[in-house]
């Protein structure tokens, strides 16, 4: 489980110090999939950096399990990032190395396992993200959705305890990003991992959003998870999850059956 | 302004070259990687070397036969003055500013594309110390290479001063041989070694620099390759010139 209490992160600006998060407490619980939600700019990239440390936070903690990484040393923040896998928004893979080099590479870097023990669990993880076929090919010889399943692959091979995902959707077509969402989220019950997942996909939201946190102009505008998100009342929240035409219909067809049907109950009785 | 600006990049290059100064993670990653770096930045050098070495050498003996047409100086002057002239600055200074050009670009936009597509990013989240990682194998397998290019370009230079002689009998290759044995400091061979070491040093140490501290998109890296030559190019003349003042006189 990770905490974030009061996190508060400014930078500077051209005319002085910009702040981008006020105040920030969240909960991102084990074994489930937690969504943090909000437009461009609203400082969700900013809060997933602090959380995992790219950033220290001016103010506030930050609790993995009770031990906060802002009061880390270089060493304890080293050993702590061991835990840690991260999907970029560009996947990130390296250039240099085959989809097997990149899955082996923390293998290498990190555990005492034998080459042919890597490799081996190197290959159980391209095979649960269904590469298979794929060990030897380079990440340009990749599509956008193979080069995604192939970081979750690398991210996942030193059997991370948190997981997070910066836009894990961004550049997919809608049945990729389907595939995506579901893999992290089988990923996530199968190993109890927490995951974190920075999007503004509401496909995502309404898919696989068992935690969702939504960030507004840099403090916490509202949480919950993808079945209490039709019933809220927030405004800014309702401004950003019905932006597109198809999400009001939907949210009009919920109303309105949901309305039918309370109707025919109270009828009944 | 621009003191400001300088200063405040010298102190950012000295504590980049700080986080990268360390015991690397896994000596086999680390010495597989020096090895890399050696071939990529050394051996794969060695044709350009070996074509403009040639070139310099035999340009240097006909331009010197050219301007000393005078009777009171003894023939192997030209061989003298060319070994002079290639052990003591082409081999060493202007190797490595033409080297600048080709690895320093290299090594800055190799870093830097690495830097805007999050790549540094994936290896510190993994808990590696990414200038340490990236840059240490760079510096090092420049700095042990760099002698042997350097004796390389000295031999090529020489030889091509000699084939020029050969082949167009401007001076007798006898006189030429006799001209470079003559009065040998074998000082200034070591001198342009020790030389190479440095500019070794500020091109592999400079381009990281530029490179890891991109900020923006594949124009920015663009930019950052060409102030890592430019800088690299700098840097090896100034300190050439300390050098020089320090070892020779």
């Amino acid at each position: 489980m990770i905490e974030v209490k009061g996190v508060e992160k400014s930078f500077d600006d051209v005319g002085g110090r910009r702040q981008v998060l006020f105040g920030i407490n969240a909960t991102f619980y084990d074994g489930k999939t937690n969504l943090i939600i909000g437009q461009s700019g609203s400082g969700k990239t900013v809060l997933v950096k602090n959380i995992v440390g790219l950033f220290r936070p001016d103010v506030g903690q930050i609790l993995y399990d009770g031990r906060d990484i802002t009061m880390m040393d270089r060493k304890q923040l080293k050993e702590l990032r061991k835990e840690i896998g991260m999907l970029f928004q560009g996947s990130a893979l390296f250039d240099s190395e085959t989809v097997l080099g990149n899955v082996m590479f923390p293998l290498m870097m990190f555990s005492s396992m034998s080459q042919d023990e890597q490799r081996e669990r190197a290959q159980f993880c391209i095979d649960r993200v269904n590469l298979t076929g794929s060990e030897n090919k380079y990440p340009s010889e990749l599509s956008g959705g193979m080069q995604k399943r192939a970081a979750i692959a690398r991210a996942i091979s030193l059997n991370p305890k948190y997981l997070f995902c910066d836009e894990p959707n961004s550049g997919l077509d809608p049945t990729t990003s389907i595939v995506i969402d579901e893999l992290l989220s089988d990923i996530t019950h199968e190993f109890g991992i927490t995951t974190i997942i920075n999007t503004h996909d509401m496909n995502s939201v309404m898919g696989i959003g068992e935690n969702i946190v939504f960030i507004n102009k840099g403090h916490v505008g509202w949480i919950g998870n993808k079945d209490e998100i039709y019933n809220q009342d927030n405004d800014d929240l309702n401004n950003f999850v019905y932006a597109t035409d198809l999400f009001r219909d939907v949210r009009r067809y919920r109303l309105v059956h949901g309305y039918q049907k309370s109707k025919q109950q109270t009828a009944d009785s | 302004m621009i003191l400001n600006k300088s200063l405040d990049s010298f102190g950012n290059y000295c504590m980049f070259m700080w986080r990268s100064i360390g015991v690397p993670e896994k000596w086999k990653v680390f010495f597989r990687r020096y090895m890399d770096e050696m071939a990529k930045l050394g051996i794969d050098s060695i044709p350009l070397i070996l074509i403009v070495s040639l070139f310099i050498g035999s340009l240097c003996t006909i331009l010197i036969k050219l301007n000393i047409n005078n009777p009171l100086l003894p023939r192997y002057t030209v061989g003298l003055t060319t070994r002079e002239i290639i052990l003591l600055e082409f081999s060493s200074s202007i190797l490595c500013l033409i080297l600048s050009g080709k690895i320093g670009s290299n090594i800055a936009s190799e870093i830097g594309t690495m830097r805007v597509t999050e790549q540094i990013d994936a290896i510190d989240i993994m808990g590696i110390n990414s200038a340490n990682f990236l840059v240490m194998p760079k510096v090092l397998g420049l700095i042990t290479i760099m002698p042997f290019l350097v004796t390389i370009c000295m031999a090529t230079s020489l030889f091509g001063g000699y084939l020029i002689c050969v082949l167009t009998s401007i001076v007798d290759p006898k006189t030429y041989i006799f001209g470079i044995q003559t009065m040998f400091i074998e000082w200034y061979v070591w001198f342009a070694l020790i030389k190479s070491l440095f500019f070794a040093f500020i091109i592999s140490s400079i381009s990281s620099y530029y490179g890891y501290t991109v900020q923006g998109g594949s124009i920015e890296v663009g930019k950052a390759s060409t102030n890592a030559v430019v800088m690299s190019n700098i840097m090896i003349l100034v300190v050439d010139v300390i050098l020089t003042k320090l070892m020779l006189q």
